[in-house]
């Protein structure tokens, strides 16, 4: 998608109260709930949310982070009580008082944090409390694997095998079995929350795949994205959340108009302009390095520049980056920091002062916040040693620093003395950004740091992105949405198999042509190509 | 959708349940080799090997340990723990000594009342726990008083009386007849872990909030645990009843700890949902050997419990690092 100018300039946002969609033709409501409220200390979550869904539809929920979506799925999958208001399903008022409830209706979920259990095999997690029995009535184990593997084949799955353990898979292969999970019981209501967001694109064309196939049999499939592109691509009716409640639903909105509903403000064009590129001076300079799943990348980073890196998950980007950090082993090539040769045994190493390195991962959650503590504790972590005096912290500097920082990424917080878990997820990813903008870095490893983010809090990490740049700061971009890396680079780099298999440079680079470079199979590109990049 | 792995070779099975059960082969393993240390020590003290005497009486007096440890390892399996362990063993070995009759079906009536009791007990640490929310160290720290006390009230003095028939079945002197009921807590383990509340212990050991999602009933799997842990604890009470042929209502104070130990040298995480109780079963048999190999390496019986937890760090340290090595390997 090309940022629509045209609509961001129109000068009235769409009128939520035009006529709603109605359920399509001849199709029966399943689900229907109303005045659903759910509050969590102070916070309300659903603010009298209503919802209806028919069979043989896909119906996509969308929202802000923080919009009410998952605490809908949860109430509709029994997994928490709403204070207030009524679930229907087949004209009948329900109670889901906890999971069975709903799996006796035949409403499945998968929810967004998953709920496969780690040290059992996928076997026994995908068969669990349906285990086919042997003698005395005792599970039978053997059989189990076998139902499993069955399973998995049906549903054109090979590579995940049943006896691994859930804990020795990728995020991507515990998604797909928590989908397999759900939909092998036949769901006549099957609730998918964020089911993409750990997915490549292969595997995403799979699920849509899973998810046509489920509404030509009459089944009613309701799913959160923050992915326009799938969301378009494959829901008949789109509901809009905006703060608990529900703001309306549509059979044809585009981006823009559902962006300002969701926010309630007019997001200006998606993507900010690329600032202009200083004298070349190398900040970050490869040669040949190489380390388990790098295979010896080369290239220049510059100071005030945006380098994109793309390509498929799994072909050596995560391996890379934290080899840069000093995070991973480096077996052979040369890694240059403005200029000087350095050597980096460990992230410690690459944030020192001469080389001024930082790395904001992924998953906010398991690889550098606190929850638990603080926002502001979050923010100094990486500074304690700047703003202690003898060991002992100087609370006023830390305070301010802290303020300062959040008031700059505009953090949406009740306060700097909240724990960082409270936050939405968009803002928890402003504050772990913020940590490492504190360290007062040269270089900047951003990976993936807009994934799973909404709209209007992309815009603002965008902006950020850019503004770094323009004071000087040398940024290496990974971004798991080619879209995103197409307009927010200077040049791109397309990873293949741990090695550079092509690179660009703006302008002219487009979306297209990143996921085009990222597979070798012409074919296989036409076909993720169409997900990508409707 | 399986383009980089499809028709990648899959591990056997034999290695994936290698994987999956490591802590349990490592306690075979640690057990394999602490028999023959032990075997090594005491042909160089004795000059001979030993022989069915010393394997029936080493069984005999280890058989409450495995059970304790047993009971303990359930627990520990749904992340909980039960420092009430000891507090069983004293209260159902002090009733053993009082309520065992003469005749069969008196021996049988008091051996279920003993029983019934250690489930009343855990089952209070269960309710406490799944109902009032409470953390397990808690209620069970605070139960191990309640049941002292109670153990004490029921019989103030060592003594009572353990007819001597039940003594001959349950820790005959004359041969190995614990072999039996170590194969029997195999088995049973064995079909109890094929059961949809064997798989439910593990659930919620795994991750209480995903087994809750899975349909798995949290709560009564907690209080079952804690169940079958005070049922466990109540034969290892009966165990000492009638061996030592008499009752005494502080005889289990050192279980509770030495459960805890038992279920760390049996590879059972203590962290849940990792583990099986017949590893806890060869838990108990090393730490058993490593008192034996103290007795016959001579050493001042006051260094004992210096010279055991130096064997302990030494067996977790030992099994730790192999695990890891496992793991990076597979």
């Amino acid at each position: 998608m090309t940022p629509r100018d045209d609509r961001a300039a129109s000068p009235h946002p769409p009128d939520p109260g035009r006529p709603r969609a109605d359920a399509p033709d001849g199709k029966a409501t399943v689900v229907d709930c109303s005045g659903l409220s759910k509050s969590f200390g102070g916070v309300r979550a659903l603010d009298d949310a209503s919802l209806s869904a028919s069979l043989g539809e896909v119906h996509a929920l969308v929202g802000e982070n923080g919009a009410g979506k998952s605490t809908l799925i949860k109430a509709l999958g029994g997994r928490l009580r709403p204070d207030a208001g009524t679930i229907r399903v087949n004209g009948n008022p329900v109670t889901l008082a906890a999971p069975p409830d709903a799996h006796r209706l035949g409403i499945w979920t998968v929810f967004q944090e998953l709920t496969l259990l780690p040290w059992l095999s996928v076997a026994e997690n995908l068969l669990i409390r349906r285990e086919p029995r042997g003698r005395m009535g005792l599970i039978d184990r053997r059989r189990t694997e076998r139902r499993a593997e069955e399973l998995l084949a049906g549903f054109g799955i090979a590579h995940i095998d049943p006896l691994a353990l859930i804990e020795d898979l990728s995020l991507a292969a515990r998604q797909i079995v928590e989908i397999v999970r759900a939909i092998s019981h036949d769901p006549e209501v099957l609730l998918l929350d964020e089911p993409t967001s750990s997915l490549v694109e292969r595997e995403v064309v799979w699920l849509f795949g899973q998810i046509r196939r489920l509404r030509g049999h009459g089944t009613c499939v309701i799913f959160t994205s923050h992915r326009w592109n799938e969301i378009r691509d494959i829901a008949d009716r789109i509901t809009v959340f905006r703060g608990g409640r529900h703001v309306g639903t549509f059979r044809e909105i585009d981006q823009s108009d559902a962006v300002v509903l969701m926010t309630g403000r007019r997001v200006e064009a998606l993507y900010p302009t690329l600032p202009k590129l200083p004298a070349p001076l190398p900040a970050l300079e490869a040669r040949a390095v190489a380390g388990r799943g790098v295979g010896g990348v080369s290239f220049t980073l510059h100071a005030g520049e945006v380098l994109g890196v793309g390509g498929l998950a799994g072909h050596g980007h995560r391996e890379l980056f934290l080899l840069l950090f000093g995070a991973q082993r480096m077996t052979a090539g040369t890694l240059l920091a403005h200029g000087q040769t350095v050597r980096l045994h460990s992230p410690r190493d690459a944030m020192r002062r001469g080389v001024g390195l930082a790395l904001v991962p992924e998953d906010r959650k398991t690889e550098g916040l606190l929850l638990a503590m603080s926002i502001r504790d979050n923010l100094t972590l990486s500074i304690l040693r700047r703003i202690t005096r003898f060991g002992v912290l100087r609370k006023p500097r830390e305070r301010r620093l802290a303020q300062d920082m959040a008031a700059r990424l505009r953090v949406r917080m009740p306060g700097l003395s909240a724990p960082v878990g409270a936050l939405s997820g968009g803002n928890q990813q402003k504050v772990l950004i913020g940590r490492w903008l504190l360290a007062e870095p040269r270089v900047l490893l951003l990976y993936d740091v807009t994934r799973g983010v909404d709209v209007a809090t992309k815009h603002e990490l965008y902006e950020l992105v850019m503004q770094l740049a323009a004071s000087g700061h040398a940024i290496l971009l990974y971004s798991s949405d080619a879209e995103e890396l197409a307009h927010l680079s200077h040049r791109v780099l397309v990873m293949r198999e741990g090695r550079i298999a092509a690179e660009m440079a703006a302008p002219g680079i487009t979306a297209e042509a990143i996921v085009a470079a990222a597979v070798r199979d012409t074919a296989e590109s036409e076909a993720l190509i169409k997900v990508a990049v409707p | 959708m399986s383009a980089t792995t499809a028709g990648a070779a899959r591990r056997p099975r034999w290695s994936h349940l290698l994987g999956q059960n490591a802590g349990l082969a490592l306690a075979a393993g640690l057990l394999a080799l602490s028999i023959v240390v032990y075997c090594t020590i005491y042909y160089l003290a004795q000059r001979r090997f030993p022989g069915g005497f010393e394997l029936t009486t080493t069984l005999n007096n280890t058989m409450p340990l495995v059970l304790a440890g047993v009971a303990q390892s359930i627990v520990v399996l749904t992340r909980g723990i039960d420092l009430s362990v000891g507090g069983v063993i004293d209260l159902t070995n002090g009733l053993a000594a009082i309520s065992l009759g003469d005749s069969a079906a008196g021996m049988l009536a008091g051996s279920l009342l003993v029983l019934a009791v250690g489930a009343l007990c855990g089952l209070l640490n269960g309710v406490l726990i799944a109902y009032g929310r409470l953390q397990p160290i808690i209620v069970t720290l605070a139960t191990l008083s309640i049941y002292q006390g109670i153990a004490i009230r029921v019989l103030p003095e060592p003594g009572g009386e353990v007819p001597a028939a039940y003594t001959a079945v349950l820790a005959n002197t004359r041969g190995p007849v614990s072999l039996v009921y170590l194969l029997l807590i195999v088995a049973f383990w064995a079909c109890f872990r094929r059961t949809a509340l064997g798989v439910g212990l593990y659930a919620v050991g795994n991750d209480a909030s995903a087994a809750q999602a899975n349909g798995v009933a949290v709560r009564r799997t907690q209080i079952a645990a804690y169940v079958l842990s005070g049922v466990f604890a109540a034969t290892a009470g009966l165990f000492m009843a009638a061996t030592s042929t008499a009752g005494d209502a502080t005889t289990g104070n050192g279980y509770t700890l030495r459960s805890i130990v038992a279920v760390v040298l049996g590879g059972v995480n203590l962290f849940g949902g990792r583990g099986s109780p017949v590893g806890a079963v060869f838990g108990a048999l090393v730490s058993a050997m490593i008192v034996n190999i103290l007795f016959f390496s001579q050493i001042d019986p006051l260094y004992q419990s210096f010279f055991e937890g130096l064997f302990l760090v030494i067996a977790v340290l030992l099994t730790g690092g192999i695990s890891r090595f496992m793991r990076r390997g597979a």
